[in-house]
Order: structure tokens, then C-alpha cells, then sequence
């Protein structure tokens, strides 16, 4: 009965309203953490002091937001957030693109040229994937002193790239496997090699999956706390590590609003590239066969 | 000069062997169609051909040159696929001179191939287009257009036209017919559909079970089958297969129909024409053998005058009469088999009626019931 209107009964209503009333209930707890810190990032020290922790500054500014900036102590220096937050795109950028693009030949290599082991290749790879940060960490330290990349943004850029790889690799092979095998044979045919057909056919139809890994990619390297307290340098620490620090430092007042807003600035990145792309993730990990 | 010439090639995968001691040869300008079941290794021997899959044994020649290690690339081959194939990043133009750029073609004549098969399969004003803004049909010429670009010595079709709806597949059919009449190009090319087989090919090579059953011109397929897996295969609807024992009649052979009952109550007989060959029926005298009667080997006694037909007569009861518009298909019991029958399309018969018949038994087949092979 497809065709007919149907009235809602009241009962109906009422339950729909309540739905929506627990879900918009839940969405407000849920925000709650995101709007305290907003807020009392923007207050003057004295507001906070007074105790009311949800209530609209009387006066907004952005002093805290310029201190936690520039000027906020981590630890003995006192410049604020902005060396770090650079340290970290030093990371995240090489990071990223190296760790997407090692990846998609990984993910290429394993359904396009298969080769005797292949699946067991994977099945390794995929292995990575279940591997927890900490196991790793003393192996690790012990691996980047030997290459001499100790304490440096390069060692650090190492790391996540190889703990990058089996996330990356995955997403690209399953990828590649809807891709179809006779689009690849035809390239062969028409005097195309490896290099060539990974470049020229299968790279401009990844789309999708690039943004995916890159996404996934820049949002586990950017929050990673353990790796950048473990293996940077002092002159190589990322964000999160100087949040830390920032936080953590005791001497004088307790200052909440530079706290906030530097816990925000961190956050900042990755909350932009949900909101700009987050869609194109969900859609990039749906995303199937290579239609022709 | 053979163009392609394939000496006992062996494939296995593990402990099954799917191409089994292949051998086969085609000339120049020929056009060669690998007929089978799906399974049957036609595909497989087709990769081998291209270079796609390593054969275990054997040779593969194109050109006189021996290319059984040669890589894709490096055999003057092209292909056309099932699926098409085409690269979805590139617009059709770029398609079609992917090949002759991998090939440092210079540009100036790469636009004149491109242009030349453009022209000449009329896909002059899809060239911008990207493959996903293609129907089927244009996709598929396409797909051509990338072969005939390459002008190489032997083209490979991979049941290109399997993914068209009918209309479509009817029309690309003949058009591959015209351009292999017009550019006499070699052409190796599978399918599963024997009509495509009948109609395309100079040769047929009938594939089952990784081996080639027999190798012939459309004729020889379709007239002369080697076993009744051929026989059966070719033709649609497919030949009849009557059971029969072998009775020697006073001036020659007589093939009598297992349970077959003639109205007045004596046994269904057939005799074997006496211009035909008898020489190899004389060892069989009462044995069991399988009679093969295609189809349009029956006529209706009624117009058998119109068409100068003349063969022995013999009564049916009808069960099942399927006109298609061109003729009538009719089912009926002949012996102990279920028998179709191609009547002409003026034919009154209906289901349930006894009706007269001839049958031209100058054009029957004998197989050997066990071993399924060819007898006379």
C-alpha cells in the first residue's frame, strides 16, 4: 500500500518524540566537554575562579589563546605552543604522504603482480595492525639509536610510517582488489610496466581511497602522545607532548583558560579535517569496484 | 606463413591440467573461434596466447617467432576483453593511444591512428567522452578502437560481445564481420556462444576439458561432428540423439528405434541411405548405437513437395508445438526420446495429433553409445 497517505497515530507521534528528545539529550552531553572548554578558554582567569563553569563569559577574549600561543610555559621554555605545533606538521606531512604512498604500492603489489606468498605477505602485514604501541617502544628506541636517528624528527617520521604501513596497506589492497584484473592486463598488453601502470591507470582511480588513509593516517599521527614522548628530541617534541608539558607545569596559578585553549589549538587540525572531510572518508571506505 | 601456431601446450594449476597437448595453427587473415562449455580451458588457452598466464609446456609462435616466454608487451597482440577494460581515468581519445604512446609513437601520428579508427568504427564525437558517459555498445567499440589502433599481427577476443544485451550483440557481430572482411586481420577469438562460433568463424576449434575435440570450418562442425559432445554443442536447438540398434535388412542397414511403434504396431524403422558409406556399420549389426538428427533434417510430408524434399517418411505424436515466428518448433516422442523438429512456419500441426514426417537420413550421424564417438 505504497500509495496510500498514512495519518500517524498519537501514539506514533509521542514515541517520535521521544526519540528525538533522548537523541538530542544525548548530542548536548556528548558536546558538553567541547563547550566548557570553548567557554572557559575564553574567560579571564578571575571568571573561572568564581566557580561558574557553564555560565557565557561576561567578556570575551582571547588572551589565553595568545599565551598558550606564545608566551605559556612547557616544562622550563617559555614560548608557548606555536614551535610545537610546528614540529608536529614537520611530522605529520612526510609522515602521511610517505606512509599513503608506500601503501598503495603495497596494496598494488599484492593483488596486481601476485607473487607466491602473497597472501601470507598480507596476512603479516595485517598482523601490524593488531601490534600495540607499547611492545614496540623498546625494540624501537634500540633500532633508531643504531640508525642514529635518535631524538629527531626524522626517527620519528620512521616510526609512524612503519607502524603506518599495515593500516595503510590494508586499506589499498582491499581497494585494488575490486579493481578489475583485465583493466590491468590490458595495460600490460598495450606495453605498460609496473611503474607505469601504477602512475598512469590505477593512481588517478584512487581517489578515494587515498583520502581515506590520509585522513587516517593524519589523525593517528598528529594525536600520538607515546611515540613523540618516547622518541623526540627536545627540539622535535609534537603538540601533544607539549599539551602535556603545558599542563602539567606547577609552578604558580593554575591558568584553566590557557590549558583549554591550548588543548584546543592541538586538537585544532584534526577537528578541521573531519569537518572538511569527513564525508569523503565515509564515502571513500564504501567506496567498491572501478566502474569502466 | 602460419600466423599463430601453438605446439602441445600443457597448463596445469596445481594437479588439475587445463589445457591438455594443445596444438593448433592459423594463417594469416584467418579467423579462428574457441568454442566450449565455461571450464573448458578456452580462456586460459587465450591468456596463454596473450601472455597473461606462463603455459608448463609446450610453444607458442606468432610470426614465426617463438614467443613462449615473451612478456604481453612484447608479442604483436592485442586484446579485447569481456569486461572492456577501459582505463576510467582516461577519456576515450586517451584510450585508444595509450597503447601507441607506451610504444613511442610520435604524437603526430598517434592522433592519426586515433583518428583513422575513430573513423573508422564512428566514435569521431565520443573521443572527449570518459568511459563511464558510455553506453555498452560504445564502450565495446571502444575497446575495439584500442586494438585496431595498434595494427598489431594477431587480435585476441575475449567473448567481447557477452555483455551486450541482444539487439546490440547481434549488430557488433555482424560489424566484427565486416571489419575482419575489410582489414583481414587475424583473429583468434573465444566464446561460449555457437551461434557467434557459426557465424564468424572461418574455423572452429570445439574445446571440452582442456583439449580441443575438433578443429574445422563452421560446415564441418556443424555437419560433421566428430562425437556427440560436438554435435550436441553446435546448434540451436540442439541435435537430437535417438537411441537405435543396428538390424541388417535384406539390401542394406536398417536403424531400428528403441520403443518406437509405428501406428500400425510394427517397429520404428529407419533405413541407413545406401549411397552412404556402410563400411564401418558392418562390424555393429545389432548393436546399440545413438542416431543424431538435427532439427531441420525433418520436414512435414504434408509440404514436403514445396521444398523437394524426399526421405523417409515416418508418423509422430506431437506434444508440445512452439511456433517462433519464422518456423515451428515441435517436440515429439520418437522412441523413447523427447525429438524436436524445425517445421516451416505454414505448418498446421497441433499438440496431441499424430503427424506425418520425413526425414533425410542422407544427412544423420551415428555415434557409438559407450564411448560417445563418431560411427558413420
Amino acid at each position: 500500500m505504497a500509495n496510500m497517505v498514512r495519518r500517524r497515530s498519537t501514539s506514533a507521534r509521542l514515541w517520535r518524540f521521544g526519540l528525538y528528545a533522548l537523541l538530542i539529550v544525548a548530542a548536548l552531553v556528548y558536546l558538553l566537554p567541547l563547550v566548557v572548554m570553548i567557554l572557559t578558554s575564553l574567560k579571564p582567569l578571575e571568571e573561572i575562579r568564581a566557580g561558574a563553569l557553564l555560565s557565557l563569559p561576561s567578556t570575551i577574549s582571547f588572551e589565553a589563546w595568545i599565551k598558550a600561543w606564545s608566551t605559556a610555559c612547557t616544562g622550563m621554555r617559555c614560548n608557548g605552543m606555536s614551535g610545537y605545533f610546528l614540529n608536529s606538521i614537520a611530522i605529520v606531512v612526510p609522515a602521511v604522504a610517505i606512509s599513503t604512498f608506500v601503501g598503495a604500492l603495497n596494496g598494488y603489489a599484492l593483488t596486481k603482480w601476485r607473487f607466491r606468498g602473497a597472501n601470507l605477505c598480507f596476512a603479516l602485514l595485517l598482523f601490524g595492525c593488531f601490534v600495540p604501541f607499547q611492545v614496540v617502544l623498546m625494540p624501537m628506541a634500540r633500532t633508531l639509536g643504531w640508525l642514529g636517528m635518535a631524538s629527531s624528527t626524522t626517527g620519528l617520521v620512521l616510526v609512524h610510517v612503519v607502524y603506518g604501513i599495515a593500516f595503510t596497506t590494508l586499506f589499498f589492497r582491499n581497494y585494488y582488489v575490486s579493481v578489475p584484473d583485465e583493466m590491468i592486463a590490458a595495460a600490460k598488453l598495450d606495453g605498460a610496466g609496473f611503474w607505469r601502470i601504477f602512475w598512469r591507470i590505477l593512481l588517478p582511480v584512487s581517489g578515494p581511497i587515498i583520502t581515506v588513509s590520509v585522513i587516517w593516517q593524519f589523525t593517528q599521527i598528529w594525536n600520538d602522545f607515546l611515540f613523540g614522548v618516547s622518541f623526540a628530541g627536545f627540539d622535535s617534541q609534537p603538540v601533544t607532548v607539549a599539551l602535556n608539558n603545558l599542563v602539567n607545569t606547577s609552578t604558580g596559578v593554575k591558568e584553566y583558560n590557557v590549558d583549554m585553549a591550548a588543548a584546543l589549538i592541538a586538537a585544532l587540525p584534526t577537528l578541521v579535517v573531519y569537518v572538511l572531510a569527513g564525508k569523503y572518508f565515509v564515502r571513500g571506505l564504501t567506496a567498491g569496484s572501478v566502474k569502466g | 606463413m602460419s600466423a599463430l601456431n601453438i605446439r602441445h601446450v600443457d597448463k596445469t594449476f596445481g594437479s588439475t591440467q587445463v589445457l591438455k597437448d594443445i596444438s593448433l595453427s592459423i594463417d594469416s587473415g584467418e579467423f579462428l573461434i574457441l568454442v566450449g562449455p565455461s571450464g573448458c580451458g578456452k580462456s586460459t588457452l587465450m591468456n596463454a596466447i596473450a601472455g597473461l598466464e606462463p603455459v608448463t609446456s609446450g610453444e607458442i609462435q606468432i610470426g614465426g617467432e617463438d614467443v613462449t616466454w615473451h612478456t604481453p608487451a612484447e608479442r604483436d597482440i592485442a586484446m579485447v576483453f569481456q569486461s572492456y577494460a577501459l582505463y576510467p581515468s582516461m577519456n576515450v581519445r586517451q584510450n585508444i593511444a595509450f597503447g601507441l604512446e607506451m610504444r613511442k609513437m610520435p604524437k603526430a601520428q598517434r592522433e592519426e591512428a586515433v583518428a583513422r579508427v575513430a573513423e573508422l568504427l564512428q566514435i569521431t564525437p565520443l573521443l572527449d567522452r570518459k568511459p563511464s558517459q558510455l553506453s555498452g555498445g560504445q564502450r565495446q567499440r571502444v575497446a575495439m578502437g584500442r586494438a585496431l589502433a595498434r595494427e598489431p599481427q594477431i587480435y585476441l577476443f575475449d567473448e567481447p560481445l557477452s555483455n551486450l544485451d541482444a539487439k546490440l550483440r547481434v549488430e557488433m557481430r555482424t560489424e566484427i564481420k565486416k571489419l575482419h572482411q575489410r582489414l583481414g586481420t587475424t583473429i583468434v577469438y573465444v566464446t561460449h556462444d555457437q551461434i557467434e562460433a557459426m557465424t564468424l568463424a572461418d574455423r572452429i576449434a570445439v574445446m571440452r576439458d582442456g583439449e580441443i575435440l575438433q578443429l574445422g570450418t563452421p560446415d564441418e562442425v556443424y555437419n560433421d561432428p566428430v562425437d556427440m559432445f560436438v554435435a550436441g554443442f553446435m546448434g540451436s536447438p540442439s541435435m537430437n540423439f535417438i537411441p537405435v540398434t543396428l538390424v541388417s535388412g535384406g539390401d542394406g542397414y536398417v536403424l531400428r528405434v528403441l520403443d518406437g511403434d509405428d501406428p500400425t504396431g510394427a517397429p520404428l524403422e529407419l533405413p541407413w541411405p545406401a549411397e552412404r558409406d556402410a563400411q564401418a556399420l558392418q562390424a555393429r549389426v545389432g548393436e546399440r548405437l545413438i542416431l543424431g538428427l538435427r532439427p531441420e533434417h525433418f520436414v512435414e510430408d504434408e509440404t514436403r513437395m514445396e521444398t523437394s524434399f524426399d526421405g523417409t517418411r515416418l508418423e509422430v505424436m506431437a506434444t508440445v508445438v512452439e511456433p517462433t515466428g519464422a518456423d515451428i518448433l515441435l517436440q515429439a516422442t520418437l522412441g523413447e526420446t523427447e525429438a524436436t523438429m524445425r517445421l516451416g512456419p505454414k505448418s498446421r500441426v497441433a499438440a496431441g495429433e499424430r503427424v506425418a514426417l520425413r526425414v533425410d537420413m542422407s544427412r544423420a550421424v551415428l555415434f557409438e553409445a559407450t564411448s560417445q564417438r563418431r560411427v558413420a
